[in-house]
């Protein structure tokens, strides 16, 4: 289980953000997170209420954005859609192919509160 | 403009960056959540690189022979080259132990209750070493086919062991650990004859399936049956660093021979 270690280490990290925009809080974490990137993003979801809790980032909500697997054929150029355990060309078949999508864990964009809320009647 | 985060990356995101609506800023920041790790890997790298070191990360489950590869190595190298190993567990020195009584240096990690070595625990580690002193250095990873797969050490190799009792259908189990593999071992090979199930022609099919053209060996450390495919990969290997070195050049395990980077930051 390193999704808590990773987490642990995305909410530092968000932590100095908030700090270096002089914000209150954290409203949303926003990640993308590909199928091959060793990251589950279930175990993420458990681990984050942990790792954030006592931080500026204690309330904020954790939005996993799931990237597509997707492989380019380098014997016929195809771009297709596979499996995390069959990364075949999905046209010709042959393995020799490059992922170009899939492998991400990327912390994609940070929502700060930055202003007291307003009492809107 | 703000470096901390990062969101000055692009000029794209920066439309994006700093919008601020009812009291709530969105900042982009498009970085790896591994970025801190990925950073002292490099590091590591640049002081192994600096002593001509090769690097070996040895990842498997609990018990496909690591430690077993380690001393029949040692053994069959003794006159050849000078190596040194981290050993990474939960918990024991055992391991590390092993190593010693054959005569080469070793410093154990115990990790605790984490399930992987990362860049910082093998830094801490390196400092102990006369890295200069050493030609090959193995890192022995927890064992464990899951978690050490997201975490770049400084190496440039990975080598993956399946033992024979495992089954052929692990690189189909664990392909995030499988894919990363440079050279994948099939260890304990003495044991084929006692199982009746074990493909090798299934091993490596489910292996290439994961676009991997990492080669595949078939020995035994125990009874040291085809050791010499294993160890000629190694001096080879060795070779190819030095090479690199000396053109100013290092290599990323996970990235294909043509992703060669070269480094000019001093340590
Ligand atoms: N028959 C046979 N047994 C082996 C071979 N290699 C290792 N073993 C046995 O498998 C068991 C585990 O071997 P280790 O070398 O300790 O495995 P490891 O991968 O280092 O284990 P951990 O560090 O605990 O993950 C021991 O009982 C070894 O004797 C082999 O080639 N053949
Ligand atoms: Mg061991
Ligand atoms: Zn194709
Ligand atoms: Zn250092």
């Amino acid at each position: 289980m390193h999704e808590l270690s990773i987490c642990q280490s995305l909410v530092d990290q968000v932590e100095q953000i908030a700090l270096s925009h002089g914000a209150k809080s954290v409203a949303s974490v926003n990640l993308k997170i590909g199928p091959l990137s060793g990251i589950e993003p279930t175990l993420m979801q458990h681990a984050y209420p942990y790792a954030s809790a006592g931080t500026l980032a204690a309330e904020s909500t954790l939005v996993i954005e799931l990237a597509p697997l997707i492989v380019r054929c380098e014997i016929c150029g195809a771009e297709t859609e596979a499996q995390p355990n069959c990364l075949v060309c999905g046209v010709c078949g042959d393995y020799h192919t490059k992922l170009v999508s899939g492998d991400e864990m990327t912390l994609m964009r940070v929502e700060l509160i930055t202003l007291e809320a307003r009492n809107d009647v | 403009m703000c470096n901390t985060c990062g969101c000055n990356i692009t000029r794209g995101n920066q439309s994006f960056a700093h919008k601020v609506v009812n009291g709530t800023t969105a900042v982009a920041v498009l970085d790896n959540l591994l970025a801190k790790n990925n950073d002292q890997a490099t590091h590591n790298r640049q002081h192994f690189d600096k002593h001509r070191l090769l690097v070996i990360n040895l990842m498997s489950s609990p018990g496909s022979g690591k430690t077993a590869l380690l001393e029949a190595t040692i053994d069959a190298f003794r006159n050849e080259y000078r190596i040194g190993v981290i050993e990474g567990d939960l918990e024991t020195e055992n391991d590390a132990e092993r190593i010693r009584i054959k005569g080469v240096p070793a410093y154990q990690i115990t990790t605790g209750t984490a399930c992987h070595l990362d860049a910082h625990m093998v830094h801490d580690a390196l400092h102990q070493f006369p890295l200069e002193t050493l030609d090959l250095l193995f890192i022995e990873n927890v064992g464990n086919l899951v978690c050490p797969a997201s975490f770049d050490l400084g190496q440039h190799r990975n080598v993956i062991l399946l033992s024979v009792t495992e089954g052929d259908d692990k690189p189909a189990k664990y392909p995030v650990m499988f894919r990363a593999a440079n050279l994948l071992l099939v260890t304990k090979s003495d044991l084929l004859p006692v199982l009746d199930d074990f493909s090798l022609e299934r091993a490596e099919l489910n292996l290439r399936k994961l676009s991997s053209i990492a080669p595949i060996k078939l020995l035994s450390a125990r009874r040291n049956l085809n050791l010499q495919a294993w160890l000629d990969w190694l001096s080879s290997e060795l070779a190819q660093q030095r090479e690199r070195i000396r053109r100013g050049e290092t290599v990323w395990p996970q990235l294909e021979p043509d992703s060669v980077h070269s480094h000019v930051e001093t340590i």
